[in-house]
């Protein structure tokens, strides 16, 4: 039995000619809404146990109504879903908080909200006021709280007992660091006891980092349900697409998908990783020096030419990245046909582990306003320790460790 | 309907929190707290009192306590108050409520629980405000007055049967909202509160019995003023009209949930 069931969910906003109309369809009149507006249409996907989603999409993707319906709050106008097993929700952090109350009794009453009885909520409550950590103020009304302690109070509630499904809508990105840092703790946690996560966000790295897939919605349906970095690079590309931009995903051998995207006014004609004798490699040692060589041409008449480039780890998280609009190295009104190489020569302080380079031309400071090329995966390379003492992580440090005795 | 029940009582827990928080929250922050739920009836009182008893006292009959109007006057409001504060919260009590609908899942007949539990509460202080204020007039308890219960079970079937189904439609009309505070303005002068029925021209007070709200007010004042038994034909017929309402209202209410998150 899959977890969670979604089998061809719709969701239409109707309106009425007249309310009156509405009204007489709560009674069986057969009447017509004048306009339907679906913001879901055709999402059908299983969960099962263990897994962990995240969501992702442009605004106005139906995300949140996608989280609503399988949170049972909206009601889907077609398809049906299927839920098994108790569902905590966190779409809005500190809701039913009541601003006059003090932290303890809003924790009866945001708890009692959630469906726990007193009893439970009591036995709940040390751990509670722990992981709230708001001292002495989770006896003072509410309203006295700063913003961050409010957060941290609401988590803690939302979070009290472990669900077997938790679905959070981007509640995360509230907060100060130090709080994301804990309640991403508390999520993995979760994870590890084998609950099922649903997660909306805009961070890739949040994403990344505890989900095994991802579902990106545009214009309320499933364009991509894959591997998070499948998914974020298409979805990378999609942003950033126009008119007469291709988005092309090629599958390499390794597994990976290979994503090129852009409108083709300026091309990437080759990228190369050599070492200091000029030979292209693809094993590197920590600390070795090696030089990035990326040639462009330019196709069509261009404003301004900007090369990006960036390193990801095998999750697809970003190490380093920077482009020559932030290094002041923007090419002005290039020749049509102009041929351009870029160098790009550095140390490899990475820890040891399989990463890639994304290449990107494009106008400006990102890629957002006109994207002439953007290839994930341009290139893989991996890094050796063959040197180094043993180290964990994804930098090397270069540390100098003394050790004296007192 | 067994489902709406169901969700009550495993949320009860939450209901009777939300109910104590109302009154907290209500009455945060202000020096005479909880004394407000029965100030503001009273002062109400005094108003009618000091205004107009020297105009309508003479024409209170069979009561020979000098008092008799304010007695008459807090009668009346005590169920005026209980159905005006039903039907003006749950008039809005959806639209104040929508986020909460929309981002948590919980059984949504709660809300309307809460506010029938926490009016029904206001109403039994002030009850009691009035009880002493009685004795200092000189007007004493007496047996009849536990007729009381059953009358207040009829004010919040009414109310809650009209407030619940205005409650609905004003999700979706919210003209609602703004044409029910100045219906129930002239529902309070077309109903004998502040005067005698009496007074009223006698061709005019056949009207009456197509006030609702009237059988029910007498109720309350055969029962504190003169201490008698109410009427119970016409009160019966009431409370029939109030449990077809109430019926009515859940059914909608039900039929309109998923619509109405729509619309919020």
């Amino acid at each position: 039995m899959n977890l969670i069931d979604v089998n061809d969910v719709g969701k239409s906003f109707r309106t009425y000619r007249s309310e009156w109309q509405r009204i007489g369809r709560w009674f069986g009149l057969p009447t017509r809404p004048s306009e339907e507006n679906w913001v879901l249409r055709h999402v059908s996907f299983t969960i099962q146990k263990g897994e962990a989603i995240g969501i992702i999409g442009q605004n106005g993707a139906g995300k949140s109504t996608l989280l609503k319906i399988i949170t049972n709050t909206l009601q889907s106008t077609e398809g049906s879903v299927a839920v098994n097993g108790r569902v905590a929700a966190i779409l809005e952090l500190g809701m039913g908080f009541n601003p006059d109350l003090t932290g303890r009794q809003n924790v009866l009453h945001a708890a009692g909200l959630m469906g726990f009885s007193a009893e439970e909520i009591q036995n709940a409550m040390t751990d509670i006021e722990g992981f709230a950590e708001v001292g002495e103020y989770f006896e003072q009304p509410v309203r006295t709280y700063s913003s961050g302690m409010h957060v941290r109070l609401a988590f803690a509630i939302a979070t009290a007992y472990r669900p077997e499904i938790l679905i959070v809508d981007e509640a995360l990105s509230v907060g100060d660091s130090y709080f994301q840092h804990k309640s991403f703790a508390r999520i993995r946690e979760f994870q590890e006891q084998g609950t099922t996560l649903l997660i909306v966000a805009h961070d890739r790295a949040a994403i990344q980092s505890v989900c095994n897939r991802a579902i990106l919605l545009e214009g309320g349906l499933i364009v991509k349900d894959a591997k998070p970095e499948e998914v974020f690079d298409f979805y990378n590309a999609l942003i950033a697409e126009k008119e007469n931009a291709k988005v092309e995903t090629v599958l390499l051998e390794s597994g990976k998908v290979k994503t090129t995207s852009g409108t083709g006014e300026a091309e990437i004609q080759s990228v190369e990783l050599v070492n200091q004798n000029n030979e292209p490699v693809e094993v590197v040692s920590i600390g070795e020096r090696v030089t990035l060589i990326v040639s462009t041409k330019v196709a069509e008449s261009l404003g301004s030419l900007v090369m990006g480039f960036c390193i990801k780890d095998r999750l697809g998280q970003i190490m380093y990245g920077t482009n020559t609009w932030h290094t002041k190295q923007v090419i002005e009104e290039p020749v049509v046909g102009g041929e351009f190489q870029f160098r790009i020569e550095f140390d490899a302080n990475l820890g040891v582990g399989s990463y890639s380079i994304a290449i990107a031309l494009h106008d400006r400071e990102n890629h957002l306003s006109a994207n002439y090329e953007w290839r994930d995966l341009a290139l893989v390379f991996n890094v050796l320790n063959s040197g180094v003492h043993l180290f964990e992580g994804c930098n090397w440090l270069q540390p100098e460790i003394e050790v004296n005795a007192i | 309907m067994g489902g709406m029940l169901r969700g009550v009582w495993q949320y009860r827990g939450f209901v009777l929190s939300s109910i104590r928080n109302d009154m907290v929250s209500r009455f945060a922050q202000s020096k005479l707290g909880g004394l407000w739920v029965i100030l503001n009836p009273l002062s109400q009182v005094l108003i009618y009192a000091l205004i107009l008893s020297n105009i309508l006292a003479a024409k209170l009959p069979g009561i020979d306590n000098k008092y008799a109007y304010a007695i008459y006057l807090m009668s009346g409001l005590l169920a005026w108050t209980l159905f005006s504060e039903l039907v003006s919260r749950c008039l809005t009590l959806f639209i104040d409520n929508g986020n909460l609908m929309k981002k948590m899942n919980f059984p949504r007949i709660t809300l309307p629980s809460i506010v029938i539990g926490s009016c029904v509460l206001n109403n039994a202080l002030l009850f009691m405000a009035m009880l002493v204020i009685f004795a200092l007039l000189g007007h004493e308890f007496n047996a009849a007055m536990l007729w009381l219960i059953p009358l207040t079970f009829c004010v919040v079937t009414l109310g809650f049967g009209v407030g619940l189904l205005l409650g609905v439609f004003n999700v979706f009309m919210r003209d609602i909202g703004q044409v029910v505070p100045i219906v129930l303005q002239v529902m309070f002068w077309f109903t004998p509160i502040v005067y005698p029925l009496d007074i009223i021209p006698s061709q005019y007070r056949d009207l009456m019995s197509f006030n609702p709200l009237y059988p029910i007010i007498d109720g309350y004042h055969q029962v504190l003023v003169y201490g008698l038994s109410p009427q119970f034909e016409s009160i019966a017929i009431v409370l029939a009209v109030s449990l077809f309402l109430v019926a009515l209202g859940l059914f909608i209410f039900k039929r309109a949930g998923a619509e109405m998150m729509d619309v919020l």
